[in-house]
């Protein structure tokens, strides 16, 4: 590949990547510190079973969120390094 | 059997098991002994890397600073801070520190900033975080020892260390991570078996994060009885008292993940996978394996303090008579972490918020998990299992912790900065002399504890924050910040955090010296210490950016370096 071709591949590849990052990242903020601190007085008057639903978030549903958003970063860059034919062959 | 001669067994089991792996994977090269050849699978890096992160203070006493200091909601900074964390290392910082592919983190930091001044206030940080957080693990284990095997302290600790020093010399990354697998299994079984026991018990349901939120046997959530129990007795609400502030529970919650993120010992875990992707995956792996415990805590901590209030007011109005308390409670008494003090006289406990009318005089928060099985009247084995699980998260912790200290000695301070032409061999001899004199320092400063060792979490987390999670993130993001930007930056950051913590703690967290009081009206916007760290780590991005567009930017191939650690492949030209 020529130089500048690199150069656009480099380049897609970071805009997509900060692009991913920056919306889970959001979803990041809003499960922990938007509803498990900052909403949690208007969150808690919905009951999830025995929880208040905002006390539940900061004690349990923020992590499981959490969990998700990794694996969905995972995947969506490994989706992305095939569409540009950036895989890792492995060392 | 008795209960110690059980404990015996079951720990000594364990032991044997770890003493086994050291002698099956001896490091034979500097980059086994750094980064375990590189070669760990993801899931496995992820078990190894929950081992690593849980430590004796998650495994002991995180339950009972949730359901004790911190009452239920405000303990919820501990389950988001060091959960959250993970996210940023998975997206902003394990990936690219993976590509770099090298060694430690001072060495990216020197490289990234061109610069032997970067390296070493960058090793500085880390020996400053890594230590203090190291004694509390030597402490944790004299501890657990003394407490369950009835040995002395120093004997304890003493066995400990020639555990430690055993795998972690010999094997280096490549022994530490096998046996932190080990580590990790038995931590996590020993944590779950009473929760579930405890769970049954009190909701009938058998996974302690939905019995949280079930109901008990006469028919009313848990979570509202042990909030009617609390509000009688003159507590607050434990579903809703917060910390402080909202602001302070914000910024507790951020310096914790933020933290997180920068803790080398926990960032080098990723540096034994394959692939760049390996990283990301395995990152979401070891919050899996984290989780397991992070959930089941809030349970056993609510659970808990709701059997203890029961145990002491059966009824409401009907108090537990000094003479008729259960054999645990005398146990636990014996030890100091339960105290009581008939002050009315009337023969009764009288359990309440009131320090003047309480005659519950001490309730220490590692109570919690340590006499669970006890007031669950679980059988022997499951309480030498809890030793043993005590141990392993502290052993597995301060293992990883040696070795992130060793390294910096070993590599970045000998190889990269004073002895430059020393050959593989003498690294590798120098990298285990170096986990040596770790083990033997960490030991001596758990026999001795200097006053500092009391402010674990502030100065690590905050640390962290404060100094190496901007140098790193700003290094991977921006291509303009500059040597002199990051080095300002850390040290401003650094000073930031250590003088509020100090100011308000005492210096060096001598009693006394602390010259604003630790007072909640002399806190900076209502922030406590322990909650400073993402002020630090703002001070550092202010002062970092202001003087990098002050400076000529970064040389050509430094640059060229950012723009390689993005991409997960090499970009050559073809």
């Amino acid at each position: 590949m020529q130089p500048e071709e690199l150069e656009a591949l480099r380049e897609t590849y970071w805009r997509e990547n900060r692009r991913w990052m920056l919306i889970l990242g959001t979803v990041w903020f809003l499960v922990s510190l938007g509803c498990g601190v900052l909403w949690v007085e208007p969150l808690n008057d919905f009951q999830l079973g025995g929880f208040k639903l905002g006390f539940w978030f900061a004690q349990q549903g923020a992590i499981y969120v959490f969990i998700i958003l990794i694996f969905v970063y995972a995947r969506l860059m490994a989706r992305l390094e095939k569409r540009l034919s950036l895989e890792e062959l492995g060392e | 059997m008795t209960l110690t001669e059980t404990t015996y067994w079951v720990v000594g089991a364990t032991f044997a098991v770890y003493i086994l792996i050291a002698i099956r994977s001896r490091a034979g090269t500097t980059q086994e002994f750094y980064v375990a050849g590189k070669g760990i699978h993801p899931v496995a890096n992820g078990m190894a890397t929950a081992a690593d992160w849980m430590s004796a203070a998650s495994f002991i006493s995180m339950a009972g600073l949730i359901g004790l200091s911190y009452n239920g909601y405000g303990g919820s900074v501990f389950l988001m801070g060091w959960t959250g964390g993970y996210v940023l290392l998975a997206m902003l910082i394990a990936p690219y520190l993976r590509k770099y592919g090298k060694f430690t983190v001072p060495e990216f930091i020197g490289d990234r900033y061109y610069s032997d001044t970067a390296r070493v206030v960058a090793v500085i940080c880390l020996i400053i975080c890594s230590v203090t957080y190291v004694i509390g693990q030597m402490k944790g284990i004299g501890v657990a020892f003394s407490r369950f095997l009835e040995t002395d302290y120093e004997t304890g600790l003493f066995s400990g260390m020639v555990i430690v020093f055993f795998y972690a010399v010999l094997g280096g990354m490549k022994g530490i991570t096998y046996t932190q697998i080990a580590q990790f299994c038995v931590l996590i079984f020993a944590y779950t078996v009473p929760a579930i026991f405890i769970s049954l018990q009190l909701t009938g349901q058998p996974i302690p994060q939905l019995g949280l939120g079930s109901t008990l046997a006469d028919g009313t959530y848990l979570l509202q009885k042990l909030d009617q129990t609390l509000l009688d007795l003159g507590f607050q609400e434990y579903t809703t008292s917060v910390r402080g502030s909202t602001l302070n529970m914000a910024a507790f919650t951020a310096s914790l993940m933020i933290g997180t993120a920068g803790l080398p010992h926990v960032i080098i875990r990723f540096f034994t996978v394959p692939t760049v992707s390996a990283a990301r995956t395995s990152a979401g792996w070891a919050l899996v394996f984290i989780a397991i415990l992070y959930t089941t805590a809030p349970a056993v901590a609510a659970m808990a303090r709701l059997n203890i209030m029961q145990t002491l007011q059966p009824e409401p109005n009907q108090h537990l008579a000094i003479e008729e308390r259960p054999e645990w409670f005398r146990n636990w008494e014996r030890t100091g972490l339960l105290g009581i003090d008939d002050k009315n006289g009337d023969g009764r406990i009288q359990y309440s918020a009131d320090p003047d009318t309480n005659e519950l005089v001490t309730l220490d928060n590692d109570i919690l998990v340590l006499a669970n099985p006890e007031i669950a009247q679980l059988p022997h084995w499951v309480v030498a299992l809890v030793a043993a699980g005590g141990l392993a998260a502290a052993l597995s912790t301060a293992a990883g912790l040696l070795l992130a200290i060793s390294s910096a000695i070993s590599h970045d301070l000998l190889k990269r900065t004073f002895m430059p032409h020393i050959s593989e061999r003498q690294e590798l001899m120098a990298s285990r002399v170096a986990m040596a004199g770790a083990v033997l320092g960490a030991g001596y400063l758990g026999l001795n504890p200097p006053g500092f060792a009391a402010g674990t979490v502030a100065l690590a987390f905050g640390l962290a924050a404060s100094s190496l999670f901007p140098a790193l993130f700003l290094g991977i993001f921006s291509k303009r910040v500059t040597r002199e930007g990051a080095i300002l930056g850390m040290l401003a950051g650094l000073g930031v955090t250590l003088a509020y913590v100090f100011q308000h703690k005492g210096i060096m967290f001598i009693p006394g010296t602390g010259f604003l009081g630790d007072m909640p009206p002399n806190w900076f916007l209502g922030i406590e210490p322990n909650a400073f760290g993402v002020v630090g780590a703002l001070v550092n991005f202010a002062v970092t950016l202001a003087v990098t567009y002050m400076t000529a930017p970064p040389p050509a191939a430094v640059q060229q370096l950012v723009e390689e650690i993005r991409v997960p492949v090499s970009l050559e030209p073809r």
